[in-house]
């Protein structure tokens, strides 16, 4: 039976991301041993976050099933819930409801392939589990490559750990920002550009990416000219969602719902889709 | 199975000894006494005076309101700083008592099951499923707004219920089909039906509309996106003015919203019905709308009910009883609908 009672855990800790103040990464701790001991979630998944009096929304899940004992999610000011939730102090007691949704394929169809993550703007949150969960099994995987952008430097979630990642030999990081900025002696263009120049071929290789729409659109050409096919894709969709466990229909694209049969699809799944989404 | 004849006055007396010690529902008699606020609209508690006659089609409202009430209640808590349980979601208790539905009709009783799929791991439908009892009337005719048979229903059905009335030669033949129904009937003497009642019974169902999906399962084979693309969908797009109206009086329509509410510090977090009509449905934050297009809200309802429920649930998300046809103010038909759908090549 489906609960929707979400699990009481309380602000362990508020990290500013941006510099513009609009993301902030929330590391939340169960009040309750049980239920922490209870959670297991793959990256990819998503949960809905709970604020009493506010509301419930869909966030990803931003860290990895191997950081033991707390979640993280990085959220976006934009509306009524994330307003408020911007607005929440170290020590006070929010809720979580989860994990919800598929994930992405760890333990299937990614399992001793070469991975490309490709991410763009705040959407790099599960990217970040992924990656962190992929680099802890890392004999289980080929090649890594991970290739993020952001408009400015100061716009990069998790910096002090893509510096920490950039100094490993075990994954090919690539991190771009869209212009050039004082102080940035990085990689500048768009992430579909980049992408082109970095991917490797497709050979026994998986694609994760995640992004704006407009990003998605002009990554896939490149990725095509070098022999892609939209089965090694996969996107992760968002779509307003309620309940997040199949039922109240709100995210439905056709008759495929993104918080059961989603969020993660293959691209071949999404292009047999209608456009709703 | 046990049959039973009763008269007009024997109807009346076992539904008011019900009515003494548990919650019983009916259609609501002409203007509704809004006296009992558990009562939702179009229905009423069976009351002493009132004797049990339906006008023949279905009741005004579906009977969906007593399995998926609105707005239900799906936590609370409190929001006063000095408690320490502040912000701390609770279940509320569960209702268990039992609540009599008599006089819905066979397409309303079909709707139940065919709801049950999506919210078959859904606690609160399940709880109001359990304690439902459901004793509907048969249809002696069909209204002009009536299509059961064509969904897989009938007006002579019985699937769902727990205690199916049929109204012939001027008495009642009830059916008990269910434990539940023989324990109802169990607590009052009543006159076994004959056997020549029994076959009348029999003969008039035999002869009546029968179940015959045929003609439209073949939309199940169509291709979804052929359909979807239809030209069909912008005519009807531009008639519809999204109102809503059919997806709240439909008894298969099922999606619902979720808000949280505060009055003094105590708050709750309800759900209640919502129409995939309506912009604000699919809306994200970042304004961007899925289905931003009138047509678009329109055509989901549509290939919702046709063919993605059907893709997920092997049924048609309709029972027929032609609620939306009767009330929709530019007078669409889903009937209509379906016969264009079956044209798309
Ligand atoms: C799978 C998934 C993963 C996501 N991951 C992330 C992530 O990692 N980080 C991130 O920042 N974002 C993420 N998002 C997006 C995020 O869910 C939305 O930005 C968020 O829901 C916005 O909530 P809000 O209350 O601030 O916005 P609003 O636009 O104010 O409203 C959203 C919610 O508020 C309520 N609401 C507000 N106004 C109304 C109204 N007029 N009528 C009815 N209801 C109303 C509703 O409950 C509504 O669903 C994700 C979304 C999905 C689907
Ligand atoms: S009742 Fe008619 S006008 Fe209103 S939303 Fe339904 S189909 Fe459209």
């Amino acid at each position: 039976m489906i609960s929707y009672l979400p699990y009481p855990v309380r602000i362990d800790e508020i990290k500013v991301e941006t510099e513009d103040g609009n993301l902030k990464t929330f590391k939340l701790v169960f009040e309750n041993e049980t239920q922490r001991k209870a959670w297991k979630h793959v990256p990819g998944q998503f949960a809905m976050l709970s604020l009493a009096g506010q509301g419930e929304i869909p966030i990803g899940i931003a860290s990895s099933p191997t950081e033991e004992g707390h979640l993280l999610f990085t959220v976006n000011r934009a509306g009524k819930v994330t307003t408020a939730l911007h607005q929440m102090h170290m020590g006070e007691r929010m809720g979580v409801r989860g994990p919800l949704g598929n994930g992405f394929p760890i333990d299937t169809d990614m399992k001793g392939k070469n991975i490309v993550i490709i991410a763009g703007g705040f959407a790099v949150t599960t990217l970040r589990a992924t990656l962190i969960y992929l680099m802890e099994h890392r004999q289980d995987y080929g090649k890594i490559t991970f290739i993020y952008g952001a408009r400015t430097p100061g716009m990069l979630l998790y910096q002090n750990e893509l510096q920490e990642w950039a100094k490993r030999d075990d994954v090919d990081l690539h991190i771009t920002v869209d212009r050039e900025a004082p102080g940035w002696d990085g990689l500048v263009g768009f992430v579909p550009t980049i992408a082109g120049q970095v991917a490797p071929s497709p050979e026994n290789s998986v694609a994760l990416i995640c992004g704006p729409p407009i990003m998605i659109k002009f990554t896939m050409p490149p990725l095509e000219k070098i022999g892609w096919t939209d089965d090694q894709v996969y996107l992760s969709l968002e779509n307003r969602m309620k309940c997040g466990e199949g039922v109240c229909c709100h995210c439905n694209v056709g008759p495929t719902l993104v918080c059961k049969d989603g969020p993660v699809f293959t691209r071949t799944q999404v292009r047999k889709l209608p456009v709703e989404y | 199975m046990k049959v039973f004849r009763l008269s007009q006055t024997e109807l009346d007396n076992m539904v008011q000894g019900w009515s003494q010690n548990r919650r019983v529902y009916r259609p609501a008699a002409g203007r509704q006494q809004s006296t009992h606020a558990d009562c939702a609209p179009g229905w009423e508690r069976v009351a002493a005076s009132t004797p049990l006659t339906l006008p023949p089609g279905p009741s005004k409202t579906s009977v969906k309101t007593f399995l998926f009430p609105q707005p239900e209640t799906m936590q609370t808590y409190t929001l006063k700083s000095s408690d320490p349980d502040k912000g701390l979601m609770k279940e509320p208790q569960k209702a268990t008592e039992k609540q009599i539905i008599v006089g819905l009709r066979p397409c309303d009783a079909r709707s139940v099951k065919l709801n049950n799929l999506p919210f078959q791991e859904d606690p609160f439908y399940q709880v109001n499923l359990a304690r439902t009892v459901m004793v509907g009337f048969t249809c002696s005719a069909m209204c002009a707004t009536c299509f059961c048979d064509q969904m897989g229903g009938s007006p002579m059905g019985t699937e769902g219920l727990d205690i199916a009335i049929s109204q012939v030669d001027g008495s009642f033949i009830a059916e008990v089909l269910t434990p539940v129904g023989e324990e109802l009937t169990a607590e009052i003497r009543l006159t076994p039906a004959e056997d020549s009642e029994i076959n009348a019974l029999a003969e008039r169902r035999k002869n009546s509309p029968q179940a015959d999906f045929a003609k439209l399962d073949v939309l199940k084979g169509r291709d979804l996106n052929t359909l979807y693309k239809a030209a069909l969908w912008q005519t009807l797009g531009e008639s519809c003015i999204n109102c809503g109206a059919c997806t709240f009086n439909c008894p298969t329509c099922y999606c619902f919203d979720v808000q949280d509410e505060v009055v003094r510090g105590q708050g709750r977090r309800i759900r209640y019905w919502d129409s995939c009509m309506f912009p604000l449905y699919s809306l994200h934050t970042t304004g961007h709308n899925p289905r931003g297009q009138k047509m678009q809200r329109t055509r989901n309802r549509f290939m919702h009910k046709l063919k993605y429920f059907p893709e997920r649930y092997g049924l048609f998300s309709c029972v027929g009883c032609g609620r939306c046809v009767k009330d929709c103010p530019v007078n669409i038909d889903i009937r209509e609908v379906m016969s264009d759908l079956l044209a798309v090549e």
